[in-house]
């Protein structure tokens, strides 16, 4: 795995004069191996920074490189991505077999002229992150949304990247499926030693997976360090005012401040 | 050219019951929606399908047999009306219009789906060009098709006729190009939707290219749509050619087909009209055959493809409707009612007892929910989706539509029964719905309240959805929405109604209330339209709000903000609230009480103070340990409950959390634990409670050792399975 680099990324959508700028001059590194968190919230270019991470939003200005690189916009990336919503993130026409070996690259094992059979592969995958082996052959509407999201996850790991951007994929879940998807992450990242964007509103469950937390609001980093520091002494105003927002269990809300 | 869409995906919401459910057979190898063989079951697909059979056989047949009698000159019988020898009658050179039709059905329907094909070919050519061409090139191809869209098809039929030339390939090639800008909008359309997705988007960042994009992700994916369409179309362009060639602009003599025959038949048609009804009568039948057989694939495909699909089509066959009855009678399921006491407290707002939501086809989502709410009570309702959670609200509300049924021994608002009872009952119900069923329970099959009902709804119940963007109608301001309800029901003039709107948004703290009044949902934040909601929810004087996961579409910060104002709202006017949440910490920091639900039942009720400290039901603690909270440790993996959620079409007796609880025994299989007293103001439906602080333990799979209630077992690695 390696690194991956915006330096001054900016993403207007519209005109000059009456665009609106999602991302303003953004830098930031996810370094090889580690987990970086981003949190803001909605509207505040989350979403977008990863999209212009993998090419699926044009970049108005500065770059992303992906290990020294720049993503290009067309073909196979180096960054995959895992999607927010488990139910539009996979073809429903598709076994989970043909959708996870479709991402696999020309030369490797299962890809074409890979040697290895694209099921075995598929398979193997599938298994990677906790899947059942009878899986690969089932069409998506059999699973549940966990399931789903397990797959879109080892889609990704079939591209061979060199850092996987995950956006909001436990948002639309129930708690207790969060939790494994989260467990799968969190595992495959130890193993694998991935390195990942990990992009959620929810700052207890980007505090479990993240090394390092960068905080968002209105398309600029206002915050960004190691997971204890920003979340035990926040540097930012804003930062300080998520962390009281987060709902704390045997805490009673008051009628007023 | 009409043209049919169909509905894409089932919605998806937290509230529906639609979203996937949980097959227990193990994985199917079949692809979804493969519906053709279901629209030849219906009387007009059945029909459709026999008359287009019998066309074929004709065509195919019907030259080979009769192209001699039906060329056959006879001199002898010249402009002959019906006879036993000439059923149609015969024309000026004494050829047999009957065995003519017949032998013109070939001719006439090649023509027509030659031209389809032309139509749908060079359609779906310009229609996905877009996609592979690349944004610029298919900017150009776009307008020019819109701009081809524009122009009526029998407008450009005769305008390509006269640049190809007047006979049957002009006509061909007229018919097919008039057809295509339609089809190439259409499927322009269906890619474009299918193209935001996300599984497109995977498969681009995959490397996946362009061409390969369409043939594998897009139109597999908006084929069934196209095909329908190209079988109407088939129709219209039958139709197109009858008329083309009626003009004398399309087959030639000495080829004929239907048209020609027709307008060959109209200029004696006061002397034997038959000559001319014959081909008249052939083309309209040819035509209802493609654009039924059309019309009812439409509507077999139009039907959602999950679980939805599966409880419609029992219904439309009435077996799944009389199976539903079955299971809906009484003693089939044994009521698990909870030994509430039978007087209600004098400060009772709302008191439901046995409330039962089923869907036709045996799918039962709430199975005997049973709560009081008492004046100026927070009691929360949480439950992972399917639970039943929304259902058990909508129900209460009455805005479930048929074919949910509701069946309950009471539900009372403030005293009145929103359910009635009694034949003499004051509420207006339909006269489809059974009343005073002999097992006397009311039963009510998902209708509208109307009259009295609606009114006294409209005033003393408060309801707050999930997404406050689709709960308001976009193109309406949003004061004038609020203004509806004391207009509608509490009989104010516009005026006093504005001014209440008004005050209202003022009380929900919206900054600038009068501004705001005439602004529409899409110029307020999601916060502030979540606020306008909570604001016509207290727009009557309602004693019980229900708000159906309200903060879940917002952020943590505005979360708080709204949250914060339901507390406020209930304590300033002492309302009843009934929350309804996915997250049990909200929900403890919101209310007063918590039920737990799980499988259409109420599984634990418990005050939530006690919720960390002394919940005693497996699921409950579940649901606590799975949540991530700031104080987590990293380095454990986090809990998680194994398996998967109940399905509500396949209610097993015994606990419906036995299978993924691992304390479950024999007895949790074979039996359902009722809701029994546990403790002050707790209640808790286990054969296993948990006694109080123990290490939250789950096991792997259903097989796990059973535990005694009293020693906590050791913790395991929880890991979800399947």
């Amino acid at each position: 795995m390696s690194e991956l680099r915006f330096e001054g990324a900016t993403v207007r959508f519209g005109s000059r004069r009456h665009g609106h700028v999602a991302v303003d001059d953004v830098d930031l590194v996810v370094p090889s191996g580690t987990v970086v968190g981003l949190v803001g919230e909605s509207g505040s270019g989350k979403s977008t920074l990863a999209r212009a991470a993998v090419g699926l939003a044009p970049l108005t200005a500065g770059r992303v490189l992906a290990d020294g690189r720049p993503v290009p916009r067309h073909g196979r990336r180096p960054v995959q991505m895992v999607f927010q919503d488990p139910f539009a993130s996979l073809d429903p026409r598709m076994t989970v077999g043909e959708s996870v070996a479709e991402a696999i690259p020309r030369g490797f094992p299962g890809g074409r002229a890979g040697g290895a059979s694209r099921r075995a592969e598929a398979s193997r995958l599938a298994g990677l992150v906790g899947l059942p082996d009878g899986v690969v052959d089932s069409y998506p509407a059999r699973l549940s949304g966990g399931q789903r999201q397990r797959v879109a996850l080892a889609r990704a790991l079939a591209g061979r990247p060199q850092v996987i951007i995950a956006d909001e994929i436990t948002s639309a879940l129930d708690v207790s499926t969060q939790g494994a998807v989260l467990n799968v992450v969190r595992d495959l990242q130890r193993e694998l030693r991935l390195s990942m964007l990990f992009i959620s509103h929810n700052l207890a469950v980007v505090r479990y997976v993240s090394d390092v937390v960068a905080v968002m609001r209105a398309g600029q980093i206002v915050e960004c360090g190691p997971a204890e520091r920003v979340l035990a002494a926040p540097g930012h105003e804003y930062t300080r005012e998520l962390l009281a927002a987060v709902p704390r269990p045997g805490s009673v809300l008051t009628a007023e401040d | 050219m009409r043209t049919v869409a169909r509905r894409a995906r089932p919605a998806r919401s937290r509230s529906s019951i639609g979203r996937a459910p949980g097959g227990t057979g193990g994985y199917s190898v079949r692809p979804p929606g493969r519906h053709w063989g279901r629209s030849l079951r219906t009387p007009l697909g059945a029909c459709a399908a026999a008359l287009l059979a019998v066309m074929a056989l004709i065509a195919v047949l019907a030259p080979v047999l009769w192209t001699g009698t039906a060329n056959a000159f006879d001199t002898s019988a010249i402009l002959r009306g019906p006879s036993p020898a000439h059923w149609a009658g015969t024309n000026n050179l004494g050829q047999d219009v009957f065995f003519q039709v017949l032998v013109a059905t070939r001719l006439t329907a090649a023509l027509a789906l030659a031209a389809t094909a032309i139509g749908v070919g060079t359609g779906l050519l310009l229609g996905t060009a877009p996609l592979v061409l690349g944004r610029r090139a298919g900017r150009v191809i776009t307008a020019v098709v819109n701009i081809a869209v524009a122009f009526p098809a029998l407008l450009l039929a005769l305008f390509f006729a006269v640049i190809f030339g007047v006979g049957a390939r002009g006509a061909l090639l007229a018919i097919g190009f008039a057809s295509a800008p339609t089809f190439a909008r259409l499927t322009r359309t269906l890619s474009a939707s299918v193209a935001g997705l996300d599984y497109i988007a995977a498969a681009r960042i995959a490397g996946v290219s362009r061409v390969r994009l369409l043939t594998r992700h897009v139109l597999p994916n908006i084929g069934e749509t196209l095909i329908v369409n190209a079988t109407i179309s088939a129709g219209d362009a039958l139709l197109s050619f009858a008329g083309l060639s009626f003009l004398g602009l399309g087959v030639q003599a000495p080829s004929y087909d239907w048209g020609k025959l027709l307008y060959d038949g109209l200029n004696g048609i006061y002397v034997h009209p038959v000559a001319a009804l014959a081909p008249g009568i052939a083309v309209i039948l040819a035509g209802l055959a493609f654009n039924l057989f059309g019309e009812a694939m439409a509507r077999a495909l139009g039907v959602p493809e999950l679980a939805g699909g599966a409880i419609v089509r029992a219904a439309r066959t009435g077996r799944g409707a009389r199976r539903a009855r079955a299971a809906a009678s009484p003693g089939s399921t044994p009521s698990t009612a909870p030994p509430f006491s039978p007087t209600e407290p004098d400060d009772c707002v709302l008191s439901v007892r046995d409330l039962r939501v089923s869907f036709p086809g045996g799918v039962h989502p709430v199975r005997g929910v049973s709560l009081t709410l008492r004046r100026g009570e927070a009691v929360g309702v949480v439950g992972e989706s399917g639970s039943g959670k929304s259902l058990t609200a909508l129900a209460i509300a009455r805005l479930l539509e048929p074919p949910a049924a509701i069946t309950a021994d009471q539900v009372r608002l403030l005293g009145h029964d929103l359910l009635p009872l009694s034949p003499g009952g004051t509420n207006g119900v339909s006269p489809r719905t059974p009343r005073g069923a002999p097992d006397g329970k009311a039963r009510v099959s998902g209708t509208r309240p109307r009259g009295v009902d609606r009114h006294f709804l409209g005033t003393s119940l408060g309801m707050v959805f999930q997404d406050p963007m689709t709960s308001f109608n976009p193109v309406r301001q949003v004061g004038g929405q609020l203004a509806e309800v004391a207009t509608q029901h509490q009989g104010m003039t516009r005026r006093q109604a504005a001014a209440r709107a008004v005050d209202r948004l003022r009380a929900v703290r919206i900054p600038g209330p009068e501004r705001r009044y005439r602004q529409f949902p899409h110029e307020l934040s999601g916060g502030m339209r979540q606020r306008a909601m909570i604001g016509m929810a207290v727009m009557g004087s309602p004693a019980l709000v229900i708000a159906d996961e309200p903060t879940t579409a917002l952020d943590v910060t505005v979360q708080r903000q709204v949250l914060r104002l339901i507390k406020s709202i209930q304590a300033a006017d002492d309302l009843a609230l009934l929350f309804i949440s996915h997250d049990i910490t909200v929900v403890g920091q919101v209310c007063d009480r918590v039920l737990v639900m799980y499988a259409g039942r109420i599984v634990e009720s418990l005050p939530s103070a006690a919720l960390a400290a002394s919940a005693r039901h497996p699921y409950t603690r579940a649901l606590l340990a799975a949540v991530p909270s700031m104080e987590t440790d990293r380095e454990q993996p986090l809990a998680v409950v194994p398996g998967r959620p109940a399905d509500p079409a396949d209610v097993r007796p015994g606990c419906a959390f036995a299978p993924r609880c691992a304390f479950a025994d024999d007895q949790c299989r074979a039996a359902d634990p009722v809701l029994a007293t546990a403790g002050d103001g707790h209640q808790v439906a286990c054969w296993h409670p948990q006694a109080a602080p123990a290490p939250i333990t789950l096991l792997s799979g259903a097989a796990a050792a059973p535990a005694s209630p009293t020693t906590p077992a050791t913790p395991a690695d929880a890991r979800e399975t399947t």
